[in-house]
C-alpha cells in the first residue's frame, strides 16, 4: 500500500500521554495477574511514558532504541519472574518500541486518507484494535488447550514447572494414552466408522435434493426445502429426544445404522445449502446440449453436471463429516455405549475424569478441522477460478 | 471423475462394514453402566477383566450412572432396554425399585454364599436396603483440603463443620450441586442433634434453616456436579476445601501426589451397588446373573479395595482387604470405616431421601439460582 498522507513528527504532549495510556492497560493486565491491578496501572503508565520520552528525545536512534527497550523489559522480566516472564517482557518491549515510534514519527497517519479528521483517524485504528480483540477472544480458549495437553500432570493446571519452561513439566503421555487406551481407540474407531458413512448418505441425498429443488417446475419447493433444512434449525436436543423414541420403536436405537441415519439427517442441510449455491452458477443449457447429443439423464448427471458442481458437493460433504465427527447430543440419545464416538468419550471424560487426554484429543481434532477447512477454502477458490472460465 | 469413483467406492465399503456390525450376538455382550473415572477403573480391574477372561464375552462400559435414573425411565418408556446392569447409589436404587424399573432379586438364590457358608443375605446384612439392590461398596462423602493453604499456626480443618467457618478458613470451598449431604451438614453444624437431623429436615422451617446456614457461605462456594470437578478444583488450588467422595481423594493424594489432606469428621456414609433393569430378555438376563454371581462374591469385593479406598459391602470381605495393587500401601487406614477416621460419622438415610429427593432437588436448584 502506498502512502496516502505525508507524515511528520508529533509533539511530546501527544504521544507520551497515549503511550502512558497503553502502558496503563498493559500494566492492568500484568497487575491483575499478580494480584494488584492499581499498582500495575500506575507502574505501567509511569514506566512506559518514561521510556517513550527517553528513547525519542534522548536517544533518537530508532533501531537501537527499540532493540534496547525489548532487551530491557526482557531482563526485567527475567529478574522478576524467570524465563516465561522474560519472554512476555520481550514481547511487550518489542510492541511498545514499535508503538512509540509509530506515534512519534506520525506513521499512524500514513495509510489513511489526507482528509480524515483526528477523530476519524482514531476510529480507523480503534476499529482494527476492536476486531483484533474479538479475534483473540474467540481463539484464546482453543490456544490455551494446546500447551495444557502437554502437561506432565493429570490435571487441567499450568504447573509451576510448565511456566518455567522446565522440560520436566511437559510430556507426551496424554497423547500416548490416547493412542494406547482401548476406550479412546474404540471411540476413535466408532467415529471413523460412523462419520464417513453418514457423510456418504448426506452427500448422496443432499445433492439429489438440491438438484431437484433447483428445478423450476417442482411444486412446494420452499416448503420442502424448509423441511429438509429443519434439522439445522430445530434445537438439537429436541431432534435427539424425538429420534430416541422413534428409533427405539423401530429397533434402530443403539445400532450403528441408527447413528449413521441420525447423523445423515443432520448433515443433509449442509450439503443442500452448498450444492444449491453452486447450482446457481450452473448453466442448464449444458444438460440440454448433452441430452441433444443422446446422453441419458444419468450419464448427463455424472459426465456433465457432477464435475461442475463437485466443489460444492465436496465442501458440503466436509461440513457433513465435521457435523458427524463433532456431534455429541444426538449420539448420546440414539447410540448406546457400543457406538461411543470420540465426542461422547470426551464428554464423559470431562465429567467423570478430568484428564488432559481430552485436551490431547482436542488438539488433534482442532488440527484435523483446520486441515479440512483449508481444503474447503482451496476448493472454493478453485471453483471460483473455474467458474470464471466456464460459459455463463 | 476418478476421484469421485474412489470416494464413492470407499464410502460405500465403510457403510457396508458399518451395517454388518449393527446387530446380533447380544448375549455375548453386556453393557454395564457405572460412574467412570477411578471408580470404573477399579471395577474394570477387580470384576470385568477377570470375568471377561473367564467367560470370553465383551463388557461395554457406559459412564451414565449420574443420569442413571432418568435414562432407565426413558428406556422403559421407549420399551427399549439397552442396559444390562446399572451401578447406582442406594437412594436411587430404592427409587427405581419403587417405580418398577428394576428387577427384584432373591439375594440368597442369585448371589454366592460367603466362604464359611454364611448366606449372602446374612453376609451383606443391613446393606440390602431394597429388594432390587445388590450392595457393592460403602463409600463416604467427606472433605479434602489444600495442605499448603492452611495459614500458619492454624489447626488444619477436621471435617464438615469447618466448611462453614469462614473466619478460620477463608477462601473458596467446593460443595456438591445436590441437596444430599449438604442439607444434613448444614443442620448438624447449625446445632441440630445427629438423631434429629432428618426429622427437622422434613419440615419447611427445617429446610429453610438449612438453606439459611448454606447462605452464609454461598458466595464463597463453587458447586461441582461431578466428583472429577471437585478434584480438579482442589488440584488447581481454586478452592481451599471441597467435599467429594473419599476414593477420589485417595487417588488424588496417593496416586497423583497432590498436596491435599483428609478431613473426616462427619463424613457421610453411603452405599453403592448394582440394580438389574426390569424386563430384560432371557439370554441377557442369564448373562447378567452369571456375572453378578461372580462379581459380588467375597474375594471379588475384597479385590476392588486394592484399587480404590471404598469398603466392601460384605462382612466376609473385610478381613481380605490388603494393600493397594500398584502402590503397595496398606489400604485399611484409608478406608472410611477405619476407627480413627470414623469418630463422627453420618449415615445417609436412603429411604428418607428416596421419598424427599425429587422435592428437595428442585428446591435446592431454585436456591442455587437465587
Amino acid at each position: 500500500m502506498s502512502t496516502l498522507t505525508p507524515v511528520s513528527r508529533t509533539p511530546v504532549s501527544f504521544y507520551v500521554p497515549v503511550v502512558a495510556l497503553a502502558g496503563a492497560l498493559a500494566g492492568l493486565l500484568i497487575g491483575a495477574a499478580q494480584g494488584s491491578s492499581l499498582l500495575g496501572i500506575v507502574a505501567g503508565a509511569l514506566l512506559m511514558s518514561g521510556c517513550a520520552f527517553a528513547i525519542t528525545q534522548l536517544i533518537e536512534a530508532e533501531r537501537s532504541s527499540r532493540w534496547g527497550l525489548t532487551a530491557l523489559l526482557a531482563v526485567g522480566g527475567l529478574v522478576l519472574g524467570g524465563l516465561a516472564a522474560a519472554l512476555i517482557g520481550a514481547v511487550f518491549g518489542w510492541v511498545f518500541g514499535w508503538f512509540i515510534f509509530w506515534l512519534f514519527e506520525g506513521r499512524y497517519r500514513a495509510y489513511v486518507p489526507l482528509y480524515l479528521t483526528p477523530g476519524q483517524v482514531l476510529w480507523h485504528h480503534s476499529f482494527r484494535v476492536i476486531c483484533g480483540a474479538i479475534l483473540v477472544f474467540l481463539i484464546t480458549p482453543i490456544l490455551v488447550v494446546m500447551p495444557l495437553s502437554f502437561n506432565a500432570q493429570d490435571f487441567f493446571t499450568f504447573t509451576p514447572e510448565m511456566l518455567r519452561f522446565d522440560p520436566a513439566g511437559y510430556s507426551l503421555k496424554h497423547y500416548e494414552d490416547f493412542f494406547t487406551n482401548s476406550d479412546w481407540q474404540g471411540a476413535l474407531a466408532n467415529s471413523v466408522k460412523i462419520a464417513p458413512a453418514a457423510t456418504f448418505l448426506s452427500v448422496a441425498f443432499g445433492t439429489l435434493a438440491a438438484i431437484g429443488l433447483s428445478q423450476a417446475h417442482v411444486p412446494f419447493r420452499r416448503a420442502i426445502m424448509a423441511i429438509l433444512i429443519s434439522p439445522m434449525i430445530v434445537p438439537l436436543i429436541i431432534s435427539a429426544a424425538g429420534m430416541y423414541f422413534f428409533y427405539s420403536r423401530i429397533g434402530l436405537q443403539g445400532t450403528y445404522t441408527g447413528v449413521v441415519l441420525a447423523h445423515a439427517a443432520l448433515g443433509i442441510p449442509f450439503v443442500i445449502i452448498t450444492v444449491t449455491a453452486t447450482l446457481v452458477g450452473f448453466d442448464n443449457s449444458l444438460t440440454r446440449a448433452a441430452a441433444n447429443m443422446g446422453a441419458g439423464p444419468v450419464t448427463t448427471f455424472f459426465r456433465v453436471q457432477m464435475p461442475l458442481i463437485l466443489p460444492g458437493v465436496i465442501s458440503g460433504g466436509l461440513f457433513a463429516f465435521i457435523t458427524s465427527f463433532d456431534e455429541v447430543v444426538v449420539v448420546l440419545f440414539v447410540g448406546s455405549a457400543g457406538q461411543k464416538t470420540l465426542p461422547w468419550q470426551m464428554f464423559t471424560g470431562l465429567r467423570e475424569q478430568i484428564s488432559p487426554t481430552i485436551l490431547a484429543v482436542a488438539t488433534i481434532l482442532v488440527i484435523i478441522s483446520v486441515a479440512l477447512l483449508t481444503v474447503v477454502e482451496l476448493l472454493r477458490r478453485r471453483s471460483e477460478r473455474l467458474r470464471g472460465m466456464s460459459p455463463g | 471423475m476418478k476421484l469421485t469413483k474412489t470416494l464413492l467406492a470407499s464410502t460405500a465399503l465403510t457403510v457396508a462394514s458399518g451395517m454388518a456390525f449393527a446387530d446380533g450376538h447380544m448375549a455375548s455382550e453386556m453393557t454395564i453402566v457405572s460412574w467412570g473415572g477411578a471408580y470404573s477403573n477399579s471395577q474394570q480391574k477387580a470384576y470385568h477383566d477377570p470375568y471377561m477372561e473367564k467367560s470370553g464375552i465383551t463388557i461395554i462400559n457406559d459412564e451414565s450412572s449420574p443420569e442413571g435414573v432418568a435414562k432407565m425411565r426413558a428406556q422403559a418408556e421407549a420399551g427399549n432396554i439397552t442396559w444390562d446392569l446399572v451401578d447406582l447409589e442406594a437412594a436411587d436404587a430404592i427409587r427405581v425399585c419403587d417405580e418398577g424399573l428394576a428387577m427384584e432379586i432373591d439375594h440368597d438364590e442369585v448371589l454366592a454364599a460367603a466362604p464359611d457358608g454364611t448366606s449372602a443375605s446374612d453376609d451383606f446384612g443391613d446393606m440390602i436396603v431394597s429388594d432390587c439392590f445388590i450392595p457393592q461398596i460403602v463409600f463416604s462423602t467427606t472433605f479434602g483440603y489444600r495442605t499448603d493453604q492452611v495459614a500458619e499456626g492454624v489447626e488444619p480443618p477436621k471435617g464438615a463443620c469447618d466448611v462453614f467457618d469462614l473466619e478460620t478458613y477463608p477462601g473458596k470451598r467446593g460443595l456438591n450441586k445436590q441437596p444430599i449431604a449438604n442439607m444434613e451438614w448444614a443442620l448438624l453444624c447449625d446445632g441440630v442433634a445427629y438423631e434429629d437431623v432428618y426429622d427437622v429436615l422434613e419440615t419447611e422451617e427445617g429446610q429453610d434453616r438449612a438453606f439459611a446456614k448454606l447462605d452464609t457461605i454461598k458466595d464463597q462456594t463453587i458447586f461441582w456436579s461431578s466428583a472429577a470437578e471437585a478434584i480438579q478444583l482442589l488440584a488447581d488450588g481454586e478452592v481451599f476445601m471441597s467435599s467429594t467422595y473419599n476414593g477420589r481423594l485417595f487417588s488424588a493424594i496417593e496416586e497423583q501426589g497432590q498436596p491435599i489432606g483428609m478431613a473426616w469428621d462427619w463424613q457421610m456414609f453411603d452405599l453403592d451397588g448394582w440394580v438389574v433393569p426390569a424386563d430384560l430378555p432371557e439370554d441377557r438376563l442369564a448373562r447378567v446373573m452369571d456375572y453378578l454371581y461372580f462379581a459380588t462374591d467375597t474375594q471379588r469385593l475384597a479385590d476392588q479395595a486394592k484399587f480404590i479406598s471404598y469398603g466392601p459391602a460384605r462382612a466376609s470381605s473385610a478381613p481380605l482387604v490388603s494393600t493397594h495393587a500398584e502402590l503397595g500401601i496398606d489400604m485399611a487406614p484409608h478406608m472410611p470405616t477405619e476407627p480413627s477416621n470414623a469418630e463422627n460419622t453420618f449415615v445417609n438415610n436412603y429411604t428418607w431421601w428416596a421419598d424427599y429427593r425429587d422435592d428437595l432437588d428442585s428446591k435446592f436448584q431454585a436456591w442455587l439460582t437465587q
